[in-house]
């Protein structure tokens, strides 16, 4: 069998132009009186894929899922799925299931009730009902609670058999309202990965609504980060990390340090730009900017060295200051250095030896450096 | 422990006294031997066995029983639905005005309500009797079911009904199958409420009965005004009897539902 690694990696029907989006989102408004939730949005999801709607609260991320559920009608746009728009199919006609925030599970009914209810309402025969609730209870590791009611499991449970009724009827999608939200972190963790395999297993298509990036990053093929009712990037986990189109992506995933010069030279294939604070960044740039342009550069805490001495690239992509703060985390160590005009930086390194015999104290000088590709250049 | 300081036992005795001591007299005397209410004569049973062959008073029973249950149940269905379109279409104009509408039959006089009844059945010619009763109890007991079932309403977690549409039930099938069930202990309440609301009412009843529709409430206050007898004493034991039980009944039974649920969350967690 091939690993699961090996079938992710292969898996990118986004990048080829011939396949055809399972879920596509034409041009979708959603306004409530003046509020506009979502905002001439157009999204594409492919067969199969795990695709994660990443925003703060109130970016519209849920909206759009219950507009895909059929709890909300779009104000203009369409969504189509499988090659039908679902334009006034109301949502007990449609072929997508959903797993609630709150789990929602009919706290009058066992669990096998609970699961069974979609395909009793499908007019499923007996017989093949308590099959496949055998084997749905199978799958999330429930059978010995067949029996139990809601009220009567622990939250981890409750979720599980959420996960089960949703999928009992073997939808084309599953839409997740912030699956994980309600587990503690351990669990969440783990549940994360049997989220995946389950994926995998079963061949569906998910969408799932977070605001955990973490989660996102962890589970999905491909991320929309969104703010305002709009897309700001899609993009696979790495590229929404090491390749964030915007100062909001950049911000808003992970820790980052942002600074702000002026393009003073363009090279072969990089630009250097001049920091307000004082130091010359040269960087790989995938298009031309223009002497003079604003531009901003974004570099992760871990991309940055810090280091005793004047590194060789210097006085290009490096600049001096102190140590300012220490956070001892176990695995890394995070610094925060105040450069030469005051502002404070996060570098972060691995502890990948044990004991350092004369590690970086307070307060001492040091040098900040990384490489051309270490970040990304920001235009707006 | 507290002790029981004197202040404190002065208050338990004369708050119960006050609220217990006129029943009290009142099941006391129903076992009087004497056709004087108040002079003690020795104990005896013989006006509950009288009580049995009083047709009239028998009569007025079966009547307040059956106006009832029509009315509670009807009253129930409106009552719930009204409590459903309030808290459900909570944006519309006048909302406000609709919902103090709903309440204000709790807080009007019963004078008015029963006069503004006999006023409309007459105004229609409807000749009044069993069925201008039922009509004038579903319309006063209504309201008390429809703040009952909202207020479980207002707690209600609508994403389960969503939940049961996505699974592909219709709204109808929604609400039987989810909707109803879990708020049924409320309407049940709500049901019951009305019944009792029904059973003693004596006001409304006064203005909207006819000939041959005489509640129990009725017949004793008609019977009282010619003197009270031990009979009317034994009636009002075995109605005080009734409600008794049926407090006791529904106390334990929620008592053990509280138990049964507080070890079903234990058995959950030691899992």
């Amino acid at each position: 069998m091939k690993s699961l690694g090996s079938i992710r990696r292969s898996f990118a029907p986004w990048a080829d132009p011939n396949s055809v989006p399972f879920i596509a989102v034409k041009n979708v408004t959603k306004k409530f009186g003046d509020f506009v939730a979502v905002d001439d949005l157009s999204l594409n999801i492919y067969p199969r894929e795990f695709f994660a709607l990443l925003g703060a609260s109130g970016c519209g991320k849920s909206t759009l899922l219950r507009m895909l559920a059929g709890f909300e009608q779009p104000t203009s746009g369409e969504i189509i799925l499988d090659g039908q728009s679902l334009a006034g199919i109301p949502p007990y006609k449609r072929p997508v299931n959903m797993m609630f925030q709150s789990y929602a599970l009919f706290p009058h009914m066992t669990v096998e009730n609970n699961i069974a209810f979609g395909l009793k309402q499908d007019g499923m025969p007996k017989a093949d009902i308590a099959a496949r609730v055998e084997q749905m209870l199978k799958l999330v590791k429930l059978d010995k609670f067949a029996k139990r009611k809601p009220h009567q499991l622990s939250g981890g449970q409750r979720q599980r058999v959420a996960l089960a009724r949703s999928l009992a009827k073997r939808p084309k999608v599953l839409l997740l309202d912030e699956p994980l939200g309600a587990l503690d972190k351990k669990l969440r963790e783990e549940t994360q990965f049997e989220l995946m395999d389950l994926q995998q297993e079963l061949g569906l298509t998910f969408v799932v609504v977070t605001h955990d990036q973490e989660e996102a990053m962890t589970m999905a093929d491909r991320i929309a980060v969104m703010a305002h009712g709009k897309v700001v990037q899609v993009a696979t986990p790495p590229e929404i990390y090491e390749a964030p189109n915007s100062r909001f992506v950049a911000d808003f995933i992970g820790d980052v340090n942002i600074f702000d010069g002026k393009v003073s030279s363009a090279g072969n294939g990089t630009v250097d730009i001049a920091m307000e604070t004082g130091f010359t960044v040269r960087v790989a740039a995938t298009e031309p900017l223009a002497t003079g342009t604003k531009a901003g550069f974004a570099v992760r805490p871990e991309k940055i060295r810090v280091g005793r001495d004047r590194p060789a690239c210097a006085p290009l992509n490096a600049a001096q200051g102190e140590i300012w703060d220490i956070g001892y985390l176990g695995d890394m160590t995070v610094f925060h250095i105040k450069l030469k005009d005051g502002k404070v930086i996060k570098a972060s390194s691995l502890n990948a030896v044990r004991a350092v015999e004369d590690p970086l104290g307070y307060d001492q000088e040091v040098w900040i450096s990384f490489d051309e590709n270490a970040g990304v250049v920001l235009k707006d | 422990m507290q002790r029981w300081s004197r202040f404190n036992i002065a208050s338990i005795v004369i708050g119960f006294a006050f609220l217990y001591l006129p029943i009290v007299l009142l099941v006391i005397f129903s076992f009087n031997e004497s056709k004087l209410v108040t002079v003690w004569a020795g104990f005896s049973t013989k006006w509950y066995v009288q009580l049995f062959h009083n047709q009239a008073l028998l009569d007025a029973a079966w009547v307040t029983i059956r106006v009832g249950l029509i009315s509670a149940t009807i009253a129930t269905v409106l009552g719930t639905m009204a409590a459903l379109a309030m808290t459900r279409y909570t944006r519309f104009r006048g909302r406000m005005l609709f919902s103090g509408m709903i309440y204000a039959p709790l807080v009007m006089p019963e004078v008015i309500t029963g006069l503004s009844m006999l006023l409309l059945f007459v105004a229609i010619g409807f000749d009044r009797g069993f069925w201008t009763l039922t009509l004038a109890h579903i319309t006063f007991t209504m309201c008390f079911v429809a703040v009952v079932v909202q207020s479980r309403l207002l707690s209600f977690d609508r994403s389960i009904e969503e939940a049961a549409m996505d699974l592909g039930a219709t709204p109808v099938a929604t609400f039987l199958q989810v909707t109803l069930p879990v708020i049924a202990p409320a309407v049940f309440s709500g049901w019951v409420l009305a019944f009792t609301l029904s059973l003693d009412d004596l006001v409304i009843s006064s203005f909207t009965s006819g000939p041959g529709a005489t509640t129990l409430p009725m017949r004793i206050y008609s019977q009282v005004r010619l003197g009270v007898t031990p009979e009317i004493n034994a009636v009002c034991t075995i109605l005080i009897g009734i409600v008794a039980i049926g407090v006791l009944i529904a106390s334990v039974v929620s008592r053990r539902r509280e138990i049964q649920r507080v070890k079903d969350e234990q058995a959950a967690f030691a899992h």
